[in-house]
Parts: structure tokens; sequence; C-alpha cells
């Protein structure tokens, strides 16, 4: 299941370089959020500092509070492997292990934390293909198959997979379909739909209309602040804010 | 693209807003037959009321295209959904205007005769809430909107009126029953117009607020 997630007066920084300035949000468990805004508006440090991934970029750091179901992301003892495997991330550009099998690219997170039972490992990579809705298409070669010869959109399903395998509680989608042609993109759309259901996903896209298709809630951000959140359906009839109507009416951005 | 998008908003507000100088015309000459008994003006409006159909499949198939080519998003959503309820009502509007001529063509066919009901007062009232909504929609005025649905009260109650005299009429002289109900049926048609006056306004304060103040009271999504 997954877990709400809370955000409080969190702030970001490369360098000397505000990014983000105090935001709170709360995303609730088992529902799709989407961030949007324009080029360097800050979402994407916003998803990377909710799994703290904003850290790994030299000089980048990040302050404030942010919970994830009952663990505290940056408090005192937490530690960023761990927060990651709960928090998984699926990229732009789909970024699978070129030479791994199919199988050995879902098994990699799981391998890596140490599992060894064979007979698990295949329950967990197949469930991890099937709710990536990939498992039909890939079954009959899951070892013969590299991740590289798949297509651009089943190679993003096969991240999703392996985002799955280690059994996270949320996910975070950083452009998921920006990259893939619109079948691919609508599975991805209709997958993160499903995916709900076990997780609480926040997504990053460019695209409103993806937004408004995938999403039940939907932040507009702005030179590193939140200007609105609130219900999608809200957000893209009747935004509250001149700042957000005009961005989702093309005005500006 | 987004100047394209805009250019397209424009074009749509302005057939819009020339539909809807045609369904008042169409008002004013179905009026001023009534007032004159003369056909003339009668044939005017049922001749042009062809042109009022055409507005109308031109506009929706514009606001069609500007939705599935341009995917706009809040306000600009709002307002072609507005324009798209207004194109209707306008269209509606032209209806209404050639059942009042049809009206007027059969009472000139019979003896004038004096009836206690004013016609021509009933049509200045709904003709300026025609225009008030128009007016509100070239502007994007929701106070100017406000103020048409004010009156909406006034035309339903001078249509109560008529009923009342008309009927009263008709039960006390048959030889003026068909006039009568020529007179009756054209307050009524009048009443429909005012409504769709309302509905016009109701659309614009939509659009400017996006709240729905249909059927009473103001509705703002949660």
């Amino acid at each position: 299941m997954g877990v709400g997630i809370e955000v409080r007066g969190l702030n970001a920084w490369y360098g000397k370089n505000q990014s983000l300035h105090s935001i709170d949000m709360t995303m609730p468990a088992n529902h799709v959020t989407a961030v949007i805004g324009p080029s360097g508006c800050g979402k994407s440090t916003f998803v990377r500092c909710l799994n703290r991934m904003h850290e790994t970029i030299p000089e980048a750091r990040a302050e404030g509070s942010v919970k994830v179901g009952d663990m505290d992301v940056y408090g005192s003892g937490s530690d960023p492997v761990e927060v990651r495997r709960r928090i998984g991330m699926v990229f732009q550009k789909p970024n699978p292990f070129p030479t791994m099998s199919i199988f050995d690219n879902v098994a990699a997170g799981l391998k890596l934390n140490g599992f060894r039972n064979r007979k698990q490992l295949q329950e967990l990579v197949e469930r991890s293909l099937r709710l990536a809705a990939l498992w039909d298409e890939v079954k009959d070669h899951l070892h013969k198959k590299s991740g590289a010869s798949l297509s651009g959109g089943q190679q993003q399903r096969l991240c999703i997979a392996r985002a799955l395998a280690v059994e996270p509680e949320v996910l975070l989608m950083d452009e998921p379909a920006s990259a893939l042609d619109p079948i691919s993109t609508s599975k991805i759309e209709e997958l993160i739909f499903q995916l709900k259901q076990h997780y609480t996903v926040v997504i990053v896209t460019h695209n409103m209309q993806q937004a408004a298709r995938v999403a039940e809630l939907t932040g507009f951000f702005l030179m590193g602040s939140l200007i609105e959140y609130d219900k999608t359906e809200k957000i893209f009839t009747t935004p509250a804010d001149k700042r957000t109507e005009d961005y989702i009416t093309g005005r500006f951005g | 693209m987004r100047s394209r998008f805009q250019q397209g908003l424009d074009d749509l507000k302005e057939k819009l807003l020339r539909m809807g100088g045609l369904a008042e015309q169409a008002i004013d000459r179905a009026t001023e037959a009534y007032r004159s008994r003369d056909s003339k003006f009668c044939q005017m409006v049922l001749t042009g009321e062809s042109a009022i159909n055409e507005a109308e499949r031109d506009i929706d198939e514009l606001a069609l295209d500007l939705l599935a080519m341009q995917q706009p998003m809040a306000v600009d959503l709002r307002f072609i959904l507005a324009v798209l309820k207004i194109n209707a009502d306008l269209e509606r509007v032209g209806d209404q205007a050639v059942n009042i001529a049809q009206r007027v063509l059969d009472l000139i066919s019979e003896p004038e005769i004096e009836l206690p009901v004013d016609i021509p007062r009933m049509a200045d009232a709904v003709s300026t809430m025609v225009q008030r909504a128009l007016e509100s929609f070239l502007d994007g005025k929701a106070e100017v909107a406000e103020a048409v649905l004010q009156m909406d009260g006034i035309v339903d109650r001078m249509k109560d009126e008529a009923f009342v005299v008309l009927v009263q009429k008709m039960t006390g002289d048959c030889s003026c029953t068909r006039q009568a109900l020529d007179v009756l049926l054209i307050a009524r048609a009048l009443e429909r117009i005012a409504d769709h006056a309302t509905n016009i306004a109701e659309d614009v304060i939509f659009w400017v607020r996006g709240a729905d103040v249909r059927h009473g009271g103001a509705h703002y999504r949660e």
C-alpha cells in the first residue's frame, strides 16, 4: 500500500542559488499528484528532494521536513539508501542496464539488497513486470533479450518494473513519457492510473493534458514556489491564482 | 501557436456577436410586425432565420476545431463552453422570433381588436435583456450579466398577467379567441426569449468567474 507524503518548509539550493522556497505540500496515499510548471520552476528539484536524490548533485542541499508515511526523510537517523528503496523513481529517458537481460534488469535492485532466494526472486520479477504491464510482451524471452533490445515504451515500463521490484511505497516519476510516442504514452498513463492502487505516485510533467488525464491533484510551481495546489479538475477549469491561469492557458511559460 | 489560438478565440467571439446581432434584429422585426401589422416584417424574420441557423453551425464548427486542436484550459475552456451554449440559445431566440412572426401573420389575417395586453412593452424589456446579455459577453462583464438575471422575473410576471387577462377575455367573448390565442402565444415566445437571455447571462458569469449561477445561488467548484 502507498503512504502519504507530507512536506513542510522545504527549501533547496544549488550552491548559493535557492531553487525551492518553503514548500508545504501534502500528497495523500494512493493518489496521483502531478507537479507542473515552466522549465526551471523547481518541479524536478522538488521531487528529487522527496527521496534525497537532490543532494547527490555537488553543492546541492535541502532543508525542511519530508515525511513519507512514518519515515522522516531528513531526520537525523535517516539512511538515504533506505529512503530511495522506499521511494522509487522513474526518469525521463528510459535507462535500463543495456547489456543485462530483462530478468536481471528487474532483479538488479533486489540482488543489490542481498536477495538470494531464486524462487522468490522469480515471483517478484514476474509480479513487477505484471504491475508494469510488460509481462505479456516479454515473458517468453526474459533471459534471452537485453534491456536495450526493447522499444522505448517497453524500456520505460521495464524501468518502472525495476523500481517496483524493491517494493517501494511511493513512486516518483520525472517526465516519464516525454520521450515516448503517443501509444506508449497512453500505456504509461494507463499504468500510472492502475499503480495508484498500490502506490502513491508523484509525477512531474511538462504536458498539462497528461497531468489532467492522470492526476487527481495538481500543484503548480513557479520560480521555486508552490503557487497553487488543488484538485486537478479545479486547477484546469477554474484555477484560483492568475499566475496558474496564465500558465495553463499558455499566456506565459 | 498561441497567437493563432488567440486569433481563433477572437474569431469565435466576433462570430457569436454577429449572430447575436441577427437574433436581436429578428426580435425587433417581429415586434415591429406586431406594432405595424405589416406582413413585410414577418417575411423578413422568416427569411432571416436561415442566416441564424448557418451562423450556429459555423460557430459550433469553429468551437469544435479549437477544442480538438488547441486543448484549451481554464478561462479559455470556459469561454468556448460558454460560446457553445450561448450559440444554442441564440438559435432558439431566432426560432422564437419566427414563432412570433407566424402568430402576427395569423393576427393580421383577422379583424383587428383591442386586447388588454401591452406586447410592445414586454418586447422592449425582452429585447433589452438580450442586448445586455450580449453586451456582458462582449466585454466579459459579469455585473452586467447579473443585472440581466434580475430582469427575468419582471418578464415572467408580464407573461403571467397576459395569460390571466387573455383567458378572461376569451372566456367572456369567444369571437376574439383566435386573436387572443395568438397574442398569448406571442407573450409566451417573448418570455422564452427572456429565458434564453438569462441563460446567456449565466454562461457569461461562468466564463468570467468560473461560477455556476444556474438554478439560483452561486456554485463554485470545490
